[in-house]
């Protein structure tokens, strides 16, 4: 390739270079994926097979799942039972050995999800987290004073609101149910699933409804 | 209630169960978080050694000790994790908030103790 950038494309840009160096972990991650590759441990085709399962997750199964348990007694029984098969029902496939348990938000308890050593998420569900989900101040600040940090994120859990932060340390991960709002019965499951956001199914904020005006 | 993951396991009288099989905390009773510190991978958070909980729910899908698994070492190593609850106030003694705050996680088995034997 020359350095001439000159060819056929409706819209002009700089030439796309990669100038900086790989860095440690960038080059000990390529070493061992070429080795475990090399020594036919698995194969590339693997590899490639995973990341797009993995990008094929995101907030929008999670919200479904809600949605769901919001219309459907019998279903929210059954996932509050085994967060895992629940989901499978809907078709989310778990890929991995982990087990789900949903967190049901109510009146008197209020669920928030951490992971304090690493960044364990529900990722079958949601996709992958969010940068300050996997950063220290939240993963340190979450279980330490959990209300200063709902806070920070506009959330304001009552005094008598027990909060109750589950820390992600095994092969189990959570999900918060987060409550339906209120004046949302007239919605049906697609619109109420459209109301779920991922920071609800964290536990970070709760679901709000505003009727558009008219 | 069955496959699930909280669910009682029945007992049937002349079912010998495997070594490890049988759960050794029961929901509701309390436990102490043992305060070691082994050399190698583990999964249980420094903040919370020596801490008094209880355990709410066992985790019926038994899991390979991780500090076994560290060194590739699977084998015969399985356990049951423990959904434990431990109030905030245990914690933290300075915590702002409710004292009915609590914190839950799944601890394995061979971290927690009985009270009586600590």
């Amino acid at each position: 390739m020359s350095d001439h950038h000159d060819h056929d494309h409706d819209h002009d840009h700089a030439p796309i270079t990669v100038d900086e160096l790989p860095g440690y972990f960038d080059l000990m991650e390529t070493a061992v994926r070429e080795l475990l590759v090399e020594r036919k441990l698995f194969k590339a085709e693997e590899i490639r097979r995973q990341i797009e399962v993995l990008d094929s997750r995101t907030p929008a199964l999670g919200a479904k799942v809600v949605a769901r348990a919001w219309t459907d007694p019998a279903f929210k029984s059954r996932l509050l039972e085994n967060g895992r098969s629940g989901c499978e029902e809907l078709g989310i496939t778990f890929y991995d050995d982990t087990q789900l348990i949903v967190l049901e938000n109510t009146g008197a308890v209020h669920n928030l999800i951490v992971c304090t050593l690493c960044s364990c998420y529900p990722r079958p569900v949601l996709g992958l987290p969010p940068d300050w989900y996997k950063l220290k101040p939240y993963r340190a600040r979450a279980v330490h004073e959990p209300r200063a940090v709902l806070e920070e994120f506009g959330t304001f859990i009552p005094g008598d609101v027990e909060i109750r932060v589950s820390d992600s340390t095994a092969i189990i991960r959570y999900l918060v149910l987060p409550m339906r709002p209120e004046g949302t019965e007239h919605l049906n499951e697609t619109q109420l699933a459209d109301l779920v956001t991922r920071d609800a199914m964290i536990g970070v904020i709760q679901v709000a409804y505003k009727r558009e005006a008219a | 209630m069955e496959g699930s993951l909280l669910a009682k396991i029945e007992k049937i009288s002349g079912v010998v169960p495997a070594e490890g099989e049988v759960p050794v905390f029961n929901e509701g009773d309390t436990v102490v978080i043992a305060t070691r510190s082994p050399i190698g991978h583990y999964r249980m958070p420094t903040y919370l050694r020596g801490k008094i909980g209880k355990i709410e729910a066992i985790m019926r899908q038994m899991a390979v000790d991780n500090e076994e698994e560290g060194y590739g070492r699977n084998a015969g190593s399985k356990g049951h994790y423990y959904r434990v609850a431990i109030p905030m106030t245990e914690i933290w003694p300075d915590y702002i908030g409710s004292a009915n705050d609590g914190l839950r996680i799944e601890i394995f088995e061979n971290w927690l103790e009985k009270p009586s034997d600590v």
